[in-house]
Protein backbone atom coordinates (compact mmCIF):
# COMPACT_ATOMS: atom_id res chain seq x y z
CA UNK A 1 0.00 0.00 0.00
CA UNK A 2 2.53 2.53 1.16
CA UNK A 3 5.42 1.33 -0.65
CA UNK A 4 9.18 2.28 -0.60
CA UNK A 5 8.68 6.08 -0.31
CA UNK A 6 9.58 8.44 -2.84
CA UNK A 7 10.17 11.31 -0.35
CA UNK A 8 13.47 13.46 -0.84
CA UNK A 9 14.84 16.04 2.02
CA UNK A 10 14.76 19.40 0.53
CA UNK A 11 17.86 20.46 2.23
CA UNK A 12 21.69 18.54 2.14
CA UNK A 13 21.11 17.79 5.56
CA UNK A 14 17.88 16.39 6.01
CA UNK A 15 19.33 13.71 2.88
CA UNK A 16 22.56 13.29 4.26
CA UNK A 17 20.29 12.20 7.50
CA UNK A 18 17.62 10.11 5.28
CA UNK A 19 20.50 8.52 3.81
CA UNK A 20 21.53 7.06 7.16
CA UNK A 21 17.91 6.74 9.08
CA UNK A 22 15.16 7.47 6.82
CA UNK A 23 12.37 8.01 9.22
CA UNK A 24 11.66 11.52 7.91
CA UNK A 25 10.44 9.27 4.75
CA UNK A 26 8.81 7.03 7.48
CA UNK A 27 6.83 9.91 8.74
CA UNK A 28 6.00 10.97 5.28
CA UNK A 29 5.10 8.07 3.82
CA UNK A 30 2.71 7.14 6.98
CA UNK A 31 1.13 10.26 7.83
CA UNK A 32 1.34 12.97 5.00
CA UNK A 33 1.86 11.38 1.87
CA UNK A 34 -0.33 8.39 3.00
CA UNK A 35 -3.61 7.22 0.56
CA UNK A 36 -6.73 7.30 2.70
CA UNK A 37 -10.00 6.31 1.08
CA UNK A 38 -11.72 9.67 0.61
CA UNK A 39 -15.26 8.03 1.34
CA UNK A 40 -14.41 7.44 5.31
CA UNK A 41 -16.67 8.70 7.54
CA UNK A 42 -16.63 10.70 11.30
CA UNK A 43 -16.48 6.98 12.71
CA UNK A 44 -12.56 6.79 11.11
CA UNK A 45 -11.39 9.40 13.44
CA UNK A 46 -11.29 7.13 16.76
CA UNK A 47 -7.97 6.24 16.04
CA UNK A 48 -6.63 9.37 16.33
CA UNK A 49 -8.63 9.96 19.19
CA UNK A 50 -7.19 7.05 20.97
CA UNK A 51 -3.71 7.73 20.05
CA UNK A 52 -4.26 10.92 21.57
CA UNK A 53 -5.92 9.75 24.86
CA UNK A 54 -3.00 7.41 25.28
CA UNK A 55 -0.61 10.41 25.46
CA UNK A 56 -2.85 12.41 27.24
CA UNK A 57 -2.65 9.25 30.37
CA UNK A 58 0.73 8.65 29.53
CA UNK A 59 1.74 12.56 30.76
CA UNK A 60 -1.04 13.16 32.77
CA UNK A 61 -0.08 9.68 34.64
CA UNK A 62 3.82 10.42 35.14
CA UNK A 63 3.01 13.42 36.56
CA UNK A 64 0.92 11.89 39.25
CA UNK A 65 3.53 9.48 39.94
CA UNK A 66 5.67 12.72 41.01
CA UNK A 67 2.80 13.09 43.88
CA UNK A 68 1.74 9.49 44.77
CA UNK A 69 2.57 7.34 47.05
CA UNK A 70 2.43 3.10 47.05
CA UNK A 71 1.67 2.24 50.19
CA UNK A 72 -1.36 1.27 51.91
CA UNK A 73 -0.70 3.57 54.64
CA UNK A 74 -0.18 6.33 52.74
CA UNK A 75 -1.72 6.36 49.21
CA UNK A 76 -5.01 7.14 50.54
CA UNK A 77 -3.66 10.41 51.90
CA UNK A 78 -1.38 10.78 48.84
CA UNK A 79 -4.57 10.91 46.42
CA UNK A 80 -6.04 13.19 49.06
CA UNK A 81 -3.44 15.77 49.03
CA UNK A 82 -2.99 15.54 45.16
CA UNK A 83 -6.46 16.80 45.63
CA UNK A 84 -6.17 19.51 47.81
CA UNK A 85 -2.55 20.52 47.90
CA UNK A 86 -0.32 19.80 45.10
CA UNK A 87 -0.70 22.94 42.42
CA UNK A 88 -3.51 22.04 39.91
CA UNK A 89 -4.02 18.44 41.34
CA UNK A 90 -7.42 17.88 41.47
CA UNK A 91 -7.03 18.68 37.64
CA UNK A 92 -3.99 16.33 36.73
CA UNK A 93 -5.89 13.35 39.01
CA UNK A 94 -9.25 14.73 37.25
CA UNK A 95 -8.21 14.56 33.78
CA UNK A 96 -6.58 11.06 34.61
CA UNK A 97 -9.48 9.37 36.30
CA UNK A 98 -12.07 10.77 33.29
CA UNK A 99 -9.22 10.42 30.69
CA UNK A 100 -9.36 7.08 31.72
CA UNK A 101 -13.23 6.51 31.03
CA UNK A 102 -13.15 8.59 27.56
CA UNK A 103 -10.56 6.63 26.22
CA UNK A 104 -12.89 3.57 26.85
CA UNK A 105 -15.64 5.59 25.35
CA UNK A 106 -13.44 5.83 22.01
CA UNK A 107 -12.10 2.37 22.26
CA UNK A 108 -15.86 1.05 22.13
CA UNK A 109 -16.71 3.27 19.23
CA UNK A 110 -13.57 2.43 17.56
CA UNK A 111 -14.50 -1.90 18.21
CA UNK A 112 -17.77 -1.24 16.91
CA UNK A 113 -16.91 0.80 13.99
CA UNK A 114 -14.59 -1.85 13.49
CA UNK A 115 -17.19 -4.38 13.76
CA UNK A 116 -20.37 -2.57 11.17
CA UNK A 117 -18.02 -2.44 8.70
CA UNK A 118 -16.58 -5.43 8.75
CA UNK A 119 -12.51 -3.72 9.49
CA UNK A 120 -11.99 -7.54 10.69
CA UNK A 121 -11.92 -9.63 7.46
CA UNK A 122 -9.10 -10.83 5.19
CA UNK A 123 -7.01 -9.12 4.52
CA UNK A 124 -6.91 -7.30 8.47
CA UNK A 125 -7.41 -10.17 10.71
CA UNK A 126 -4.04 -9.54 12.25
CA UNK A 127 -4.80 -5.19 12.79
CA UNK A 128 -7.68 -6.70 14.20
CA UNK A 129 -6.35 -9.44 16.85
CA UNK A 130 -3.52 -6.29 17.58
CA UNK A 131 -6.78 -4.01 18.32
CA UNK A 132 -8.14 -7.12 20.70
CA UNK A 133 -4.64 -7.28 22.41
CA UNK A 134 -4.43 -3.58 23.01
CA UNK A 135 -8.22 -3.63 24.36
CA UNK A 136 -7.26 -6.57 27.18
CA UNK A 137 -3.79 -4.48 27.79
CA UNK A 138 -6.17 -1.08 29.04
CA UNK A 139 -8.59 -3.12 30.11
CA UNK A 140 -5.32 -4.64 32.56
CA UNK A 141 -4.30 -1.03 33.09
CA UNK A 142 -7.38 0.64 34.13
CA UNK A 143 -8.22 -2.24 36.71
CA UNK A 144 -4.51 -1.76 37.98
CA UNK A 145 -4.82 1.95 37.95
CA UNK A 146 -8.18 1.91 39.73
CA UNK A 147 -6.55 0.39 42.84
CA UNK A 148 -4.11 2.98 43.40
CA UNK A 149 -5.99 5.15 45.19
CA UNK A 150 -7.01 2.68 47.68
CA UNK A 151 -10.37 3.58 48.10
CA UNK A 152 -12.99 1.12 48.98
CA UNK A 153 -13.77 0.24 45.58
CA UNK A 154 -10.19 -0.02 45.14
CA UNK A 155 -9.71 -2.41 47.56
CA UNK A 156 -12.83 -4.45 46.75
CA UNK A 157 -13.05 -4.15 42.95
CA UNK A 158 -9.14 -5.55 43.33
CA UNK A 159 -10.01 -8.46 45.78
CA UNK A 160 -12.71 -9.65 43.36
CA UNK A 161 -10.78 -9.43 40.16
CA UNK A 162 -7.78 -11.51 41.60
CA UNK A 163 -9.87 -13.78 43.37
CA UNK A 164 -11.41 -14.63 39.02
CA UNK A 165 -7.65 -17.14 39.84
CA UNK A 166 -8.96 -19.13 42.61
CA UNK A 167 -11.58 -20.55 40.30
CA UNK A 168 -8.70 -22.23 38.39
CA UNK A 169 -8.81 -26.29 39.52
CA UNK A 170 -5.66 -27.12 41.76
CA UNK A 171 -3.28 -24.48 41.29
CA UNK A 172 -5.87 -21.34 41.33
CA UNK A 173 -5.30 -20.47 45.11
CA UNK A 174 -1.25 -20.84 44.68
CA UNK A 175 -1.54 -18.73 41.52
CA UNK A 176 -3.42 -15.84 43.88
CA UNK A 177 -1.57 -15.77 46.45
CA UNK A 178 1.61 -15.07 44.23
CA UNK A 179 -0.53 -12.60 42.51
CA UNK A 180 -1.11 -11.02 45.94
CA UNK A 181 2.53 -11.45 47.39
CA UNK A 182 0.46 -12.35 50.93
CA UNK A 183 -2.82 -14.65 51.80
CA UNK A 184 -5.03 -11.09 51.21
CA UNK A 185 -4.84 -8.05 48.61
CA UNK A 186 -2.26 -5.87 50.58
CA UNK A 187 0.88 -3.65 50.43
CA UNK A 188 2.92 -6.15 48.43
CA UNK A 189 -0.03 -6.25 45.89
CA UNK A 190 -0.27 -2.25 45.82
CA UNK A 191 2.89 -2.05 45.32
CA UNK A 192 3.27 -4.36 41.95
CA UNK A 193 0.06 -2.93 40.77
CA UNK A 194 1.95 0.32 40.62
CA UNK A 195 4.36 -0.91 38.87
CA UNK A 196 2.74 -2.33 36.40
CA UNK A 197 0.76 0.08 36.00
CA UNK A 198 3.30 2.35 35.30
CA UNK A 199 4.74 -0.25 32.81
CA UNK A 200 1.79 -1.60 31.04
CA UNK A 201 0.49 1.56 29.07
CA UNK A 202 4.40 1.72 27.53
CA UNK A 203 3.34 -2.08 26.65
CA UNK A 204 0.09 -0.19 24.91
CA UNK A 205 2.30 1.88 23.43
CA UNK A 206 4.05 -0.62 21.57
CA UNK A 207 1.67 -2.79 20.22
CA UNK A 208 0.10 0.89 18.64
CA UNK A 209 3.13 0.58 16.73
CA UNK A 210 2.32 -2.60 15.19
CA UNK A 211 -1.39 -1.88 14.54
CA UNK A 212 -0.45 1.06 12.48
CA UNK A 213 2.48 -0.28 10.89
CA UNK A 214 -0.17 -3.72 9.92
CA UNK A 215 -2.81 -1.08 8.85
CA UNK A 216 -0.32 0.69 6.70
CA UNK A 217 0.53 -2.74 5.39
CA UNK A 218 -2.92 -3.60 4.40
CA UNK A 219 -4.52 -0.07 4.00
CA UNK A 220 -7.73 1.22 5.64
CA UNK A 221 -11.19 -0.70 5.25
CA UNK A 222 -13.50 2.07 4.69
CA UNK A 223 -17.53 2.71 4.99
CA UNK A 224 -18.08 0.62 1.63
CA UNK A 225 -15.76 -1.93 2.29
CA UNK A 226 -14.16 -1.86 -0.73
CA UNK A 227 -10.40 -1.49 -1.45
CA UNK A 228 -8.98 1.08 -3.40
CA UNK A 229 -8.08 0.23 -6.97
CA UNK A 230 -7.10 3.73 -8.47
CA UNK A 231 -5.50 5.96 -6.18
CA UNK A 232 -5.91 8.72 -7.70
CA UNK A 233 -9.49 8.72 -7.79
CA UNK A 234 -10.47 6.56 -4.96
CA UNK A 235 -7.70 7.99 -2.41
CA UNK A 236 -6.78 11.48 -1.26
CA UNK A 237 -3.96 12.22 1.18
CA UNK A 238 -3.80 11.66 4.76
CA UNK A 239 -2.17 15.48 5.22
CA UNK A 240 -4.54 17.79 4.99
CA UNK A 241 -7.69 15.47 4.54
CA UNK A 242 -7.27 13.30 6.82
CA UNK A 243 -5.44 15.29 9.42
CA UNK A 244 -7.78 17.96 9.68
CA UNK A 245 -10.82 15.88 9.93
CA UNK A 246 -9.14 14.13 12.42
CA UNK A 247 -8.35 17.39 14.05
CA UNK A 248 -11.60 18.50 14.28
CA UNK A 249 -13.22 15.30 15.57
CA UNK A 250 -11.08 15.49 18.43
CA UNK A 251 -11.41 19.07 19.26
CA UNK A 252 -15.05 18.08 19.41
CA UNK A 253 -14.14 14.98 21.55
CA UNK A 254 -12.12 16.93 23.70
CA UNK A 255 -15.68 19.39 24.65
CA UNK A 256 -16.93 16.18 25.83
CA UNK A 257 -13.78 15.08 27.86
CA UNK A 258 -13.17 19.18 29.73
CA UNK A 259 -16.98 18.87 30.81
CA UNK A 260 -16.43 15.82 32.52
CA UNK A 261 -13.39 17.29 33.86
CA UNK A 262 -14.39 20.50 34.90
CA UNK A 263 -18.33 20.10 35.36
CA UNK A 264 -18.99 16.28 36.73
CA UNK A 265 -15.67 15.27 37.37
CA UNK A 266 -17.03 12.36 39.68
CA UNK A 267 -20.08 11.13 37.99
CA UNK A 268 -18.22 8.03 36.57
CA UNK A 269 -16.85 7.14 39.36
CA UNK A 270 -18.45 5.60 42.74
CA UNK A 271 -18.87 7.62 46.02
CA UNK A 272 -17.86 4.63 48.41
CA UNK A 273 -13.76 5.11 46.48
CA UNK A 274 -13.53 8.47 48.58
CA UNK A 275 -13.46 6.10 51.70
CA UNK A 276 -10.39 4.41 52.60
CA UNK A 277 -9.95 0.49 52.20
CA UNK A 278 -10.72 -1.34 55.08
CA UNK A 279 -10.31 -5.13 54.54
CA UNK A 280 -12.56 -5.70 57.18
CA UNK A 281 -16.13 -4.44 55.49
CA UNK A 282 -17.41 -4.57 51.78
CA UNK A 283 -18.80 -2.35 50.71
CA UNK A 284 -23.36 -2.93 50.62
CA UNK A 285 -23.64 -2.64 47.00
CA UNK A 286 -19.58 -3.22 44.90
CA UNK A 287 -19.46 -2.47 41.35
CA UNK A 288 -16.31 -1.89 38.70
CA UNK A 289 -15.41 1.05 36.79
CA UNK A 290 -18.36 1.74 34.02
CA UNK A 291 -16.67 0.18 31.39
CA UNK A 292 -16.05 -3.25 32.89
CA UNK A 293 -20.43 -3.67 33.56
CA UNK A 294 -21.42 -5.55 30.69
CA UNK A 295 -18.48 -8.11 31.26
CA UNK A 296 -19.37 -8.42 35.24
CA UNK A 297 -22.65 -8.90 34.17
CA UNK A 298 -22.10 -12.09 31.78
CA UNK A 299 -19.61 -13.19 35.06
CA UNK A 300 -22.79 -13.12 37.26
CA UNK A 301 -25.31 -14.84 34.85
CA UNK A 302 -23.81 -18.07 34.83
CA UNK A 303 -24.20 -19.65 38.56
CA UNK A 304 -21.18 -21.82 38.73
CA UNK A 305 -17.79 -19.73 39.77
CA UNK A 306 -16.05 -21.14 37.35
CA UNK A 307 -18.44 -21.48 34.38
CA UNK A 308 -18.99 -17.54 35.20
CA UNK A 309 -15.15 -16.84 35.19
CA UNK A 310 -14.65 -18.67 31.87
CA UNK A 311 -17.78 -17.03 30.34
CA UNK A 312 -16.16 -13.71 31.15
CA UNK A 313 -12.87 -14.22 30.07
CA UNK A 314 -14.48 -15.84 27.05
CA UNK A 315 -16.61 -13.42 26.04
CA UNK A 316 -13.68 -10.97 25.56
CA UNK A 317 -11.55 -13.66 23.85
CA UNK A 318 -13.92 -14.70 21.51
CA UNK A 319 -13.38 -11.00 19.72
CA UNK A 320 -10.20 -12.41 18.19
CA UNK A 321 -12.51 -15.33 16.51
CA UNK A 322 -14.36 -12.68 14.59
CA UNK A 323 -12.75 -12.87 11.57
CA UNK A 324 -13.57 -16.21 11.06
CA UNK A 325 -16.80 -16.59 12.27
CA UNK A 326 -18.24 -14.18 9.69
CA UNK A 327 -18.26 -16.09 7.04
CA UNK A 328 -20.58 -13.29 4.65
CA UNK A 329 -18.33 -11.93 1.61
CA UNK A 330 -19.31 -9.15 1.78
CA UNK A 331 -17.42 -6.73 4.11
CA UNK A 332 -19.44 -3.79 5.31
CA UNK A 333 -22.50 -3.80 6.74
CA UNK A 334 -23.97 -1.32 4.87
CA UNK A 335 -24.89 -3.61 2.05
CA UNK A 336 -25.96 -6.59 4.24
CA UNK A 337 -29.74 -5.79 5.48
CA UNK A 338 -29.75 -8.69 8.12
CA UNK A 339 -26.65 -8.28 9.21
CA UNK A 340 -27.65 -4.46 10.42
CA UNK A 341 -30.82 -5.77 12.20
CA UNK A 342 -28.25 -8.53 14.35
CA UNK A 343 -25.52 -5.88 14.87
CA UNK A 344 -28.03 -2.81 16.19
CA UNK A 345 -29.41 -5.77 18.57
CA UNK A 346 -25.67 -6.40 19.68
CA UNK A 347 -25.30 -2.99 20.64
CA UNK A 348 -28.77 -2.63 22.43
CA UNK A 349 -27.32 -6.52 24.39
CA UNK A 350 -23.98 -4.57 25.21
CA UNK A 351 -25.72 -1.60 26.36
CA UNK A 352 -28.42 -3.79 28.36
CA UNK A 353 -25.62 -6.15 29.99
CA UNK A 354 -23.91 -2.80 31.40
CA UNK A 355 -26.89 -1.45 32.76
CA UNK A 356 -26.90 -5.24 34.53
CA UNK A 357 -23.46 -5.30 35.82
CA UNK A 358 -24.58 -1.90 37.99
CA UNK A 359 -27.20 -4.03 39.35
CA UNK A 360 -27.52 -5.93 42.28
CA UNK A 361 -27.43 -9.70 41.08
CA UNK A 362 -30.73 -10.50 41.64
CA UNK A 363 -34.21 -11.75 40.35
CA UNK A 364 -35.20 -10.58 36.91
CA UNK A 365 -31.91 -8.70 36.90
CA UNK A 366 -30.45 -12.42 36.59
CA UNK A 367 -33.15 -13.43 33.80
CA UNK A 368 -32.32 -10.79 32.10
CA UNK A 369 -28.71 -11.44 32.31
CA UNK A 370 -28.79 -15.05 30.90
CA UNK A 371 -31.02 -13.57 28.09
CA UNK A 372 -28.84 -11.25 27.00
CA UNK A 373 -25.77 -13.14 27.75
CA UNK A 374 -27.27 -15.73 25.55
CA UNK A 375 -27.83 -13.41 22.43
CA UNK A 376 -23.88 -12.14 23.00
CA UNK A 377 -22.46 -15.64 22.57
CA UNK A 378 -25.30 -16.43 20.33
CA UNK A 379 -24.56 -13.30 17.92
CA UNK A 380 -21.06 -14.70 17.35
CA UNK A 381 -21.71 -18.03 17.70
CA UNK A 382 -24.44 -18.70 15.70
CA UNK A 383 -25.97 -15.72 13.95
CA UNK A 384 -22.25 -14.70 11.90
CA UNK A 385 -21.60 -17.81 10.73
CA UNK A 386 -25.20 -18.25 9.73
CA UNK A 387 -25.86 -14.97 7.85
CA UNK A 388 -23.07 -15.32 5.61
CA UNK A 389 -24.80 -18.58 4.20
CA UNK A 390 -28.47 -16.74 4.45
CA UNK A 391 -28.21 -13.19 3.92
CA UNK A 392 -28.91 -12.15 0.20
CA UNK A 393 -26.43 -8.83 0.54
CA UNK A 394 -27.34 -5.83 -1.34
CA UNK A 395 -24.86 -5.13 -4.83
CA UNK A 396 -21.72 -3.58 -3.70
CA UNK A 397 -20.05 -0.49 -6.13
CA UNK A 398 -17.49 -1.70 -8.46
CA UNK A 399 -15.07 0.76 -6.36
CA UNK A 400 -14.89 3.62 -3.98
CA UNK A 401 -14.90 6.54 -6.71
CA UNK A 402 -18.49 4.71 -7.86
CA UNK A 403 -20.04 4.76 -4.36
CA UNK A 404 -19.20 8.22 -3.93
CA UNK A 405 -20.69 9.38 -7.23
CA UNK A 406 -23.68 7.73 -6.71
CA UNK A 407 -24.10 8.81 -3.22
CA UNK A 408 -23.59 12.45 -4.79
CA UNK A 409 -26.27 11.71 -8.08
CA UNK A 410 -23.09 11.32 -10.15
CA UNK A 411 -22.04 15.18 -9.44
CA UNK A 412 -19.08 14.58 -7.20
CA UNK A 413 -15.62 16.50 -8.53
CA UNK A 414 -12.20 14.43 -9.03
CA UNK A 415 -10.56 14.87 -5.49
CA UNK A 416 -7.91 17.12 -5.40
CA UNK A 417 -4.49 15.34 -5.28
CA UNK B 1 25.88 -30.58 8.26
CA UNK B 2 23.59 -33.69 8.74
CA UNK B 3 22.80 -35.08 5.22
CA UNK B 4 19.32 -36.74 4.96
CA UNK B 5 20.89 -40.20 4.07
CA UNK B 6 22.74 -40.21 7.65
CA UNK B 7 20.82 -42.34 10.06
CA UNK B 8 23.68 -41.72 12.35
CA UNK B 9 23.01 -38.17 14.39
CA UNK B 10 26.59 -36.37 14.09
CA UNK B 11 28.57 -34.78 16.46
CA UNK B 12 27.32 -31.71 15.72
CA UNK B 13 23.99 -32.62 15.94
CA UNK B 14 24.98 -33.56 19.41
CA UNK B 15 26.27 -29.91 20.30
CA UNK B 16 23.63 -28.45 18.83
CA UNK B 17 20.83 -30.12 21.12
CA UNK B 18 23.90 -29.94 23.94
CA UNK B 19 23.79 -26.23 23.78
CA UNK B 20 20.37 -25.52 23.22
CA UNK B 21 19.36 -27.77 26.40
CA UNK B 22 21.81 -26.11 28.78
CA UNK B 23 20.61 -22.54 27.07
CA UNK B 24 17.20 -23.95 27.98
CA UNK B 25 18.12 -24.27 31.67
CA UNK B 26 20.04 -21.16 32.06
CA UNK B 27 16.70 -19.31 31.19
CA UNK B 28 14.70 -21.41 33.59
CA UNK B 29 17.39 -20.51 35.92
CA UNK B 30 17.28 -17.03 36.13
CA UNK B 31 13.59 -16.76 35.14
CA UNK B 32 12.64 -18.29 38.61
CA UNK B 33 13.80 -15.63 40.95
CA UNK B 34 12.03 -13.05 38.80
CA UNK B 35 8.87 -14.88 39.26
CA UNK B 36 9.38 -16.24 42.80
CA UNK B 37 10.02 -13.22 44.47
CA UNK B 38 6.23 -12.08 43.67
CA UNK B 39 5.20 -14.77 46.42
CA UNK B 40 4.72 -13.82 50.15
CA UNK B 41 7.77 -12.81 51.50
CA UNK B 42 9.48 -13.94 54.77
CA UNK B 43 8.05 -10.83 56.89
CA UNK B 44 4.57 -11.68 55.31
CA UNK B 45 5.46 -15.21 56.06
CA UNK B 46 6.01 -14.27 60.14
CA UNK B 47 3.07 -12.57 61.11
CA UNK B 48 0.96 -15.97 60.71
CA UNK B 49 -0.70 -16.53 63.70
CA UNK B 50 -2.18 -14.53 66.76
CA UNK B 51 -3.63 -14.92 69.87
CA UNK B 52 -7.25 -13.18 70.90
CA UNK B 53 -8.79 -13.34 73.81
CA UNK B 54 -12.21 -14.18 72.85
CA UNK B 55 -13.97 -13.76 76.75
CA UNK B 56 -15.73 -10.39 75.87
CA UNK B 57 -17.98 -12.19 73.02
CA UNK B 58 -21.14 -12.31 73.92
CA UNK B 59 -23.47 -15.18 73.40
CA UNK B 60 -24.77 -14.74 69.73
CA UNK B 61 -22.54 -12.60 68.64
CA UNK B 62 -19.41 -12.51 66.29
CA UNK B 63 -16.58 -10.63 67.08
CA UNK B 64 -14.27 -10.44 64.12
CA UNK B 65 -10.27 -10.46 64.41
CA UNK B 66 -7.41 -9.87 61.12
CA UNK B 67 -5.53 -12.70 60.71
CA UNK B 68 -2.88 -12.52 57.64
CA UNK B 69 -4.70 -9.62 56.28
CA UNK B 70 -8.20 -10.99 56.45
CA UNK B 71 -11.06 -11.15 58.78
CA UNK B 72 -11.78 -13.99 60.73
CA UNK B 73 -14.88 -14.69 62.49
CA UNK B 74 -15.22 -15.46 66.06
CA UNK B 75 -19.01 -17.15 66.70
CA UNK B 76 -20.73 -17.48 70.15
CA UNK B 77 -23.14 -19.50 68.96
CA UNK B 78 -26.39 -19.89 70.86
CA UNK B 79 -28.05 -23.60 71.81
CA UNK B 80 -30.33 -22.93 68.60
CA UNK B 81 -27.91 -22.32 66.25
CA UNK B 82 -25.85 -24.90 67.03
CA UNK B 83 -28.98 -27.22 67.06
CA UNK B 84 -29.78 -25.59 63.71
CA UNK B 85 -26.54 -26.27 62.45
CA UNK B 86 -26.23 -29.96 63.48
CA UNK B 87 -29.78 -31.25 61.97
CA UNK B 88 -29.39 -30.22 58.44
CA UNK B 89 -29.11 -33.32 56.29
CA UNK B 90 -25.78 -33.77 54.33
CA UNK B 91 -27.73 -34.30 51.14
CA UNK B 92 -28.71 -30.59 51.29
CA UNK B 93 -25.52 -29.16 51.20
CA UNK B 94 -23.54 -27.63 48.15
CA UNK B 95 -20.46 -28.48 49.93
CA UNK B 96 -21.34 -31.50 52.11
CA UNK B 97 -19.47 -31.04 55.85
CA UNK B 98 -20.80 -31.85 59.60
CA UNK B 99 -20.88 -29.25 62.44
CA UNK B 100 -18.80 -31.81 64.31
CA UNK B 101 -15.80 -31.74 60.88
CA UNK B 102 -15.80 -27.85 61.06
CA UNK B 103 -15.81 -26.69 65.17
CA UNK B 104 -13.96 -28.05 68.45
CA UNK B 105 -15.78 -26.42 70.84
CA UNK B 106 -19.44 -26.66 69.74
CA UNK B 107 -20.49 -23.18 71.44
CA UNK B 108 -17.52 -21.21 69.39
CA UNK B 109 -17.44 -21.24 65.56
CA UNK B 110 -14.31 -20.02 63.46
CA UNK B 111 -14.32 -19.22 60.57
CA UNK B 112 -12.34 -17.07 57.85
CA UNK B 113 -14.68 -14.40 57.06
CA UNK B 114 -13.76 -14.26 53.00
CA UNK B 115 -16.65 -15.23 50.83
CA UNK B 116 -15.28 -18.56 48.94
CA UNK B 117 -17.01 -17.07 45.80
CA UNK B 118 -14.63 -13.85 45.26
CA UNK B 119 -13.32 -12.75 48.17
CA UNK B 120 -16.22 -10.71 49.64
CA UNK B 121 -16.39 -10.03 53.51
CA UNK B 122 -20.29 -11.51 54.39
CA UNK B 123 -22.13 -9.86 56.45
CA UNK B 124 -23.18 -11.19 60.03
CA UNK B 125 -24.92 -8.12 61.64
CA UNK B 126 -27.48 -9.28 63.71
CA UNK B 127 -31.01 -8.75 61.03
CA UNK B 128 -28.49 -9.18 58.04
CA UNK B 129 -27.49 -13.07 58.33
CA UNK B 130 -29.36 -14.43 55.22
CA UNK B 131 -31.91 -17.36 54.99
CA UNK B 132 -29.78 -19.19 57.16
CA UNK B 133 -29.51 -17.23 60.03
CA UNK B 134 -25.67 -17.32 59.43
CA UNK B 135 -24.10 -15.07 56.79
CA UNK B 136 -25.05 -12.87 53.79
CA UNK B 137 -22.54 -11.82 51.25
CA UNK B 138 -23.82 -8.87 49.38
CA UNK B 139 -21.14 -8.88 46.78
CA UNK B 140 -22.67 -11.60 44.60
CA UNK B 141 -25.71 -12.85 47.39
CA UNK B 142 -24.25 -16.27 49.05
CA UNK B 143 -25.87 -17.56 51.51
CA UNK B 144 -23.97 -19.28 54.47
CA UNK B 145 -25.80 -21.17 57.55
CA UNK B 146 -24.76 -20.66 61.51
CA UNK B 147 -21.86 -23.40 60.63
CA UNK B 148 -20.23 -21.47 58.08
CA UNK B 149 -21.70 -23.96 55.38
CA UNK B 150 -22.43 -22.36 52.11
CA UNK B 151 -26.57 -22.78 51.39
CA UNK B 152 -27.13 -20.83 48.43
CA UNK B 153 -25.43 -18.55 45.94
CA UNK B 154 -22.55 -18.56 43.62
CA UNK B 155 -19.69 -19.98 45.88
CA UNK B 156 -19.19 -23.08 45.33
CA UNK B 157 -16.99 -23.77 48.95
CA UNK B 158 -18.11 -23.44 52.89
CA UNK B 159 -16.37 -21.07 54.74
CA UNK B 160 -12.66 -21.61 55.31
CA UNK B 161 -11.73 -23.33 59.19
CA UNK B 162 -8.64 -21.75 60.16
CA UNK B 163 -5.97 -23.55 62.22
CA UNK B 164 -6.52 -23.00 65.71
CA UNK B 165 -6.29 -24.33 69.16
CA UNK B 166 -8.02 -23.16 72.32
CA UNK B 167 -4.73 -22.16 74.52
CA UNK B 168 -7.23 -22.01 77.53
CA UNK B 169 -11.44 -21.61 77.74
CA UNK B 170 -11.08 -18.04 76.75
CA UNK B 171 -7.72 -17.67 74.38
CA UNK B 172 -7.71 -18.47 71.23
CA UNK B 173 -4.53 -18.94 68.60
CA UNK B 174 -5.23 -19.01 65.22
CA UNK B 175 -2.86 -20.17 62.39
C1 LIG C 1 -3.48 3.32 29.29
C2 LIG C 1 -3.29 4.36 30.00
C3 LIG C 1 -3.79 4.55 31.44
C4 LIG C 1 -5.03 4.29 31.98
C5 LIG C 1 -6.25 3.72 31.25
C6 LIG C 1 -4.97 4.66 33.38
C7 LIG C 1 -6.03 4.54 34.29
C8 LIG C 1 -6.01 4.94 35.61
C9 LIG C 1 -7.13 4.95 36.50
C10 LIG C 1 -8.55 4.48 36.15
C11 LIG C 1 -6.71 5.42 37.71
C12 LIG C 1 -7.56 5.67 38.95
C13 LIG C 1 -7.96 7.12 38.98
C14 LIG C 1 -8.71 7.49 40.22
O1 LIG C 1 -9.85 7.06 40.38
O2 LIG C 1 -8.14 8.22 41.03
C15 LIG C 1 -5.30 5.70 37.60
C16 LIG C 1 -4.51 6.21 38.65
C17 LIG C 1 -3.16 6.47 38.54
N1 LIG C 1 -2.37 6.34 37.40
FE1 LIG C 1 -3.04 5.73 35.58
N2 LIG C 1 -3.71 5.12 33.68
C18 LIG C 1 -2.96 5.07 32.52
C19 LIG C 1 -1.63 5.43 32.40
C20 LIG C 1 -0.79 5.80 33.45
C21 LIG C 1 0.65 6.01 33.35
C22 LIG C 1 1.46 5.88 32.07
C23 LIG C 1 1.09 6.36 34.61
C24 LIG C 1 2.49 6.69 35.09
C25 LIG C 1 3.50 6.81 34.34
C26 LIG C 1 -0.05 6.37 35.50
C27 LIG C 1 -0.01 6.71 36.87
C28 LIG C 1 -1.08 6.70 37.72
C29 LIG C 1 -1.03 7.10 39.10
C30 LIG C 1 0.21 7.58 39.87
C31 LIG C 1 -2.34 6.93 39.62
C32 LIG C 1 -2.79 7.18 41.09
C33 LIG C 1 -3.28 8.56 41.32
C34 LIG C 1 -4.79 8.67 41.15
O3 LIG C 1 -5.49 7.79 41.62
O4 LIG C 1 -5.23 9.62 40.54
N3 LIG C 1 -1.17 6.03 34.77
N4 LIG C 1 -4.88 5.40 36.30
S1 LIG D 1 -18.03 -12.64 46.65
FE1 LIG D 1 -19.56 -13.38 47.94
S2 LIG D 1 -21.11 -13.85 46.55
FE2 LIG D 1 -19.54 -13.19 45.23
Amino acid sequence: MSGPSTYVPKSALGRWFESRLPIAGLIHGSFIAYPTPRNLNYWWTFGGILSFMLVAQIVTGIVLTMHYTPHVDLAFASVESIMRDVNWGWFLRYAHSNGASMFFVAVYIHMFRGVYYGSYKAPREVLWILGVIIYLLMMATGFLGYTLPWGQMSFWGATVITNFFTAIPLVGDAITTWLWGGYSVGNPTLNRFFALHYLLPFMIAGVVVLHVWALHVVGQNNPDGIEIKNVNRDAVAFTPYATIKDSFALVCFLILYAWFVFQVPNYLGHADNYIEANPLSTPAHIVPEWYYLPFYAILRAIPSKLGGVIAMFGSIAILAFLPWLDTSRVRSGKYRPMFKIFFWAFILCCLGLGYLGSMPAEGGYVIAARLLTTYYFGFFIIILPLLGIFETPKPVPASIADAVLARNGGAAAQPAE
Amino acid sequence: MATSSTVEPTRRDFLFIATGAAGAVGVGAVAWPLISQMNPDASTLAMASIEVDISAVPLGSIMTVKWRGKPVFVRHRTPKEIQEATSVPLAELPDPETDKQRVQKPEWLVVVGICTHLGCVPIGQAGSRGDYDGWFCPCHGSQYDTSGRIRRGPAPKNLEVPTYSFLSDTKLKIG
